[in-house]
């Protein structure tokens, strides 16, 4: 079965989307995603889903899913590069991802994450003080 | 069953006289006082029409749906069609067809060949063909019509929300007037595109200008801000003016959103969302102690 | 109402479930949707597709584009012969599910048309068809 590749990029891990995704295919992602995280011990991870004509509720909940498991696991997820067709489309199906961190692009979405990582390093330099 | 060749006959031999007659009928009536079309194009279109019409009747008998008669309804269709877009009125448009009848009819009662009884049952069957191609005129006239205003509501549509740069990664939406349902698709669609080509962090939308926020506006509003969440950009909503804001109170609509009253209000917060500050120049320059710093946004 | 063109599809796998998104997609195009109206039906046909999987067992998916004066249209009919909903109006209402949905599929989709209309009785199957027009 084909799997989605996941790069490593520093501490995090990218992972762009460019096919029209099956539900399989999804779940697989799911799975190779938190073991990926644990492997490399990662700390974000941007989906770049810009390919994506559509979302719908089943890749809406994968989306939320990894995020609510890199949470526990500490890191961000990111998903950057919606289209606005597709962000429209997912408000009306009632779908508004509120777990899910977002960026216009992998560039931004690179950003978000190491600024967290920054003022999670300085305050762990703080308690050390 | 009357035989409408017969007809087809008469039209070709007597087709000057139908010809001319007809023309008249249609100048009596005044299709060329507006000055829309000219005396030579009427006569051109006339006389089209009528061998069109002619071959129907010879292959087609007295069914106007028969494909003897694609071409002349073809030629309807072309005619009515650039009529409704030059303006014409319905009345007009259908006078073209209708006052074929009356040449018609003293065609055949002219002919001294046909017996009473045949030339009724004959003027019988040229009034249903030539009623029914009047009212093929008129529907494709009614439609050219609605198209017509649904591109126009769409480009008012589309005129009356721009989307304005404020400052890099910065965009503004003022919005005028009352939105609707469709309206602010179209809002939407225009606001989220422009997030994506100039790459904005913020969208500001301003509704100083909108007069009334109902249940149904203030829902759009959200849906808005939340797909431009899920694109990575954040709104902030501005201009909400007193009385709008108590009504919405009233009606127990919350807008969960970042709001400011006034846009210089949102477009300072922006800047200051995005690393970046406004200061007076002479402020400045004091605080500066004479340095030349010019106070301006970074 | 003249129908343009019509495609027809069966469910059976989730690999189906891509299937109808891309005749939803082609349709939606022969239909000269604009980018948001394509994308929000081939959203509805995926949650309808996927429902009727799930819940139905499958079933049959007919697409269809209508010209009426003035407007073109393209509607979708999903039939499925499984078990049936029984309570149509709760189903309508988000996170009713009797799965492991979020339950947002049948009024994600109703929210995502401009018609919608469901027909489904206890052991006769159901029968959802929506519309979107341009």
């Amino acid at each position: 079965m084909d799997r989605i590749p996941i790069l490593k990029f520093g501490n995090a891990l990218l992972v762009t989307i460019q096919v029209d995704m099956h539900d399989r295919l999804a779940t697989a992602l799911e799975e190779d995603l938190t073991a990926k995280i644990v492997a490399y011990g990662a700390r974000g991870v941007l989906i770049d889903i810009s390919a994506l004509e559509i979302v719908d509720s089943f890749i809406g909940r994968m989306l939320d899913n990894i995020a609510a498991v890199s949470r526990i696991l500490d890191a961000d997820t990111v998903v950057v590069g919606m289209r606005p067709a597709v962000a429209i489309t997912l408000v009306e199906l009632g779908l508004s991802l509120t777990g899910v961190k977002t960026a216009l692009n992998v560039e931004r979405g690179m950003a978000l994450i190491q600024a967290r990582l920054q003022t999670s390093e300085s305050e762990d330099a703080d308690v050390e003080d | 069953m009357v035989d409408v060749g017969t007809i087809a006959e008469l039209v070709a031999s007597g087709e000057a006289a139908i010809l001319s007659e007809w023309i008249d009928l249609q100048k009596k009536v005044g299709t060329l006082q507006t000055g829309r079309i000219t005396e030579n194009e009427l006569v051109a279109q006339s006389r089209e029409f009528l061998h069109r019409l002619r071959d129907g009747l010879a292959r087609g008998g007295s069914d106007s749906s028969d494909a003897a008669y694609g071409p002349a309804r073809q030629m309807l269709a072309d005619l009515s069609r650039s009529r409704a877009l030059q303006g014409f009125s319905p009345t007009e448009t259908a006078t073209f067809i209708f006052s074929l009848k009356q040449p018609l009819f003293n065609v055949l009662n002219r002919n001294a060949a046909l017996s009473p009884v045949q030339a009724a049952d004959l003027t019988w069957a040229v009034t249903l063909l030539l009623d029914e191609l009047g009212l093929f005129t008129l529907e494709i006239f009614q439609k050219s019509r609605e198209e017509v205003i649904v591109r126009q509501q769409r480009e008012i549509a589309e005129l009356s929300t721009p989307v304005v740069k404020l400052w890099d990664g910065i965009l503004a939406l003022p919005l005028i007037g009352t939105l609707d349902s469709q309206r602010t698709q179209v809002v939407m669609e225009n606001l989220l595109q422009t997030v994506v080509d100039v790459e904005a962090e913020i969208a500001i939308i301003d509704i100083t200008g909108v007069p009334t926020v109902d249940t149904l506006t203030a829902q759009h509003l959200l849906k808005t801000v939340a797909a431009a969440r899920l694109m990575g950009a954040d709104c902030i909503i501005s201009g909400i003016r007193p009385q709008i804001a108590q009504t919405m109170v009233h009606l127990g609509v919350e807008l969960n959103v970042v709001s400011k009253a006034t846009l210089a209000d949102a477009f300072a917060m922006a800047l200051e969302r995005t690393g970046r500050a406004v200061t007076k120049r002479k402020a400045a320059a004091a605080a500066a102690k004479g340095k030349p710093i010019a106070g301006k946004v970074e | 109402m003249p129908t343009l063109r019509t495609d027809r599809l069966e469910i059976r796998s989730s690999d189906d479930v891509v299937r109808v998104r891309q005749m939803a997609r082609a349709m939606a195009l022969e239909t000269g949707l604009g980018l948001v109206d394509q994308t929000k039906i081939i959203t509805a046909a995926s949650e309808l597709a996927r429902n009727m999987l799930d819940y139905g067992g499958g079933g049959l998916v007919l697409a269809e584009v209508l010209e009426q004066p003035g407007r073109r249209g393209l509607r979708l009919t999903f039939e499925d012969k499984g078990p049936g909903i029984a309570d149509v109006e709760a189903a309508l209402k988000d996170g009713f599910t009797t799965g492991k949905g979020m339950g947002l599929g049948l009024g994600g989709a109703k929210r995502l048309s401009n018609e919608f209309s469901i027909d489904s009785r206890p052991g006769a199957g159901t029968k959802v068809v929506i519309a979107r027009w341009k």
